[in-house]
């Protein structure tokens, strides 16, 4: 800004005010307001994702042992997936708002990294939790995309989104033998870890190492668990996700408002050497104009 | 000590005599209650909970079989460690037992028995033994068969 003070005091138009190239007062004054605004919002939305990550993390502490306890389930009974088999799940679980940082394009980097790897002959099926990755991921791999739910965000997850969800991937009849959920785990406030969930199919758990060692366990109440522990484990998801989220709008929304603020420092230098390069351009004018005649 | 473990393996029942037999001292049960609201317990230790399930009530002592289990709406009674008995409702859910003696029940939802409405469970029971007889579809009925059962283990549980 200071090369643009300098030029126009060099450049002399006496009949006009508008030198081109320099900005002029009325459009610094709109870029000022408009920044000013910018950072009204920005930090209104700040405001509104603390109060909300507030109430999000309150809720995911009663959320984690659904996948903490269903995890070690599957530990302690050897539960493994083995991904050379054909049909393959992928679920991927962040929401339909914006402007959270790299909440959305974390989870889609990781669902790239892991298709990238898989073997040749298989084929797999993506269920898309939330709009913003839909939108890319049917631009990558239209033919595999399978169920995508929406208007997720907006309140708070309960247990009975989780199992409508479970639901609808249970009962499509897509038998998968190898599934694998991707979300963000909520670390702290200022970070999230990109995670991959295995999700076992019913065969996975049948034909575990360990199992033999669960006592009295018949078909119904294998199939019943599975259905819970799929449901749980999505919960849990969800729960983790909207936290991780909540917390990186908060941070995207609080950079951003002290960004808007450093551009409204620097814009009012330059309105006020401006307006003060104007005035003075003016009185010269006069003087020289007087002394002229 | 094999012998003893293999005794614990075949039967859940005997674990407790065994461990009167053995000198051992108290074996722990690493216990998570949750219900999607509110986490009761985790990884706490407590001596004994009785929980409702499909295949029947049965009592979880530390050193259980491993086992795995699905919940019916009912009573879940935990045996603390000082002594005091604790009951919570559940509407349904999953108990896991793993070898290492942790026990996850993960309910759908639970509420402690105290904070049950006597009156609303009696309106409610009405209600769905009203929708049970005037249901037409397999799966209405199945929906009334599953909100009558629930009351029907409701008013049990106030008793």
């Amino acid at each position: 800004m200071e090369a643009v003070f300098s030029r126009s005091v060099q450049i002399f138009t006496p009949t006009c005010t508008h030198v081109r190239g320099m900005a002029t007062l009325k459009d610094i004054r709109i870029r000022l307001k408009s920044v000013t605004n910018i950072q009204k919002i920005t930090k209104s939305m700040k405001m509104v994702s603390a109060a909300k990550y507030a109430r999000a993390e309150r809720e995911l502490r009663p959320a984690r042992p659904y996948g903490k306890g269903t995890q070690s389930f599957y530990d302690r009974a050897e539960v493994t997936q083995d991904d050379s088999k054909p049909n393959h799940l992928i679920v991927s679980m962040t929401s339909d708002r914006g402007l959270c940082g790299g909440i959305h394009s974390n989870v889609v980097k990781a669902i790239k990294a892991e298709i990238a790897e898989k073997k040749p002959g298989v084929n797999f099926k993506i269920v898309c939790i939330g709009d913003k990755t839909k939108l890319v991921l049917q631009r990558l791999f239209n033919q595999n995309m399978f169920y995508s739910f929406n208007n997720v965000g907006k309140t708070p997850p309960t247990f009975a989104d989780a199992s409508f969800i479970a639901k609808t991937i249970m009962e499509s009849g897509y038998k998968y033998d190898f599934g694998t959920m991707y979300f963000n785990v909520f670390k702290s406030v200022v970070s999230y870890n990109t995670t991959a969930q295995p999700i076992f199919s019913e065969e996975s758990v049948a034909t575990a190492e360990k199992l033999t060692l669960y006592d009295s366990i018949d078909e119904d109440v294998l199939k019943s668990y599975n259905e819970f522990a799929l449901a749980s484990l999505v919960y849990y998801g969800l729960k983790e996700g909207a936290c991780s989220e909540q917390s990186s709008r908060m941070t995207a929304m609080e950079g951003a408002s002290k960004n808007a603020g450093e551009m409204i420092d620097k814009l009012q230098m330059t309105y006020n050497r401006t307006r003060q390069a104007v005035i003075t351009r003016e009185l010269i004018e006069i003087i020289s104009g007087a002394a002229a005649l | 000590m094999s012998v003893l473990r293999h005794l614990t393996r075949t039967n859940g029942l005997l674990a407790k005599v065994t461990r009167e037999i053995s000198k051992r001292s108290y074996a722990d049960m690493s216990f998570t209650f949750s219900s999607p609201g509110n986490a009761y317990y985790q990884n706490a230790n407590v001596k004994q909970v009785d929980v409702p399930s499909l295949s029947g009530s049965f009592g979880i002592l530390p050193e259980h079989v491993p086992s795995l289990a699905v919940l019916k709406p009912g009573v879940v009674t935990v045996f603390e460690e000082d002594g005091s008995v604790k009951k919570y409702f559940v509407s349904g859910g999953n108990i896991t037992i793993n070898d290492d003696s942790s026990v996850q029940v993960l309910a759908e939802e639970a509420h402690p028995v105290d904070r049950l409405d006597a009156q609303a469970i009696r309106d409610g029971l009405a209600k769905s033994q009203q929708e049970l007889n005037s249901a037409t579809t397999e799966l209405a009925k199945a929906q009334a068969q599953i909100s009558f059962e629930c009351y029907e283990a409701l008013s049990k549980a106030l008793e």
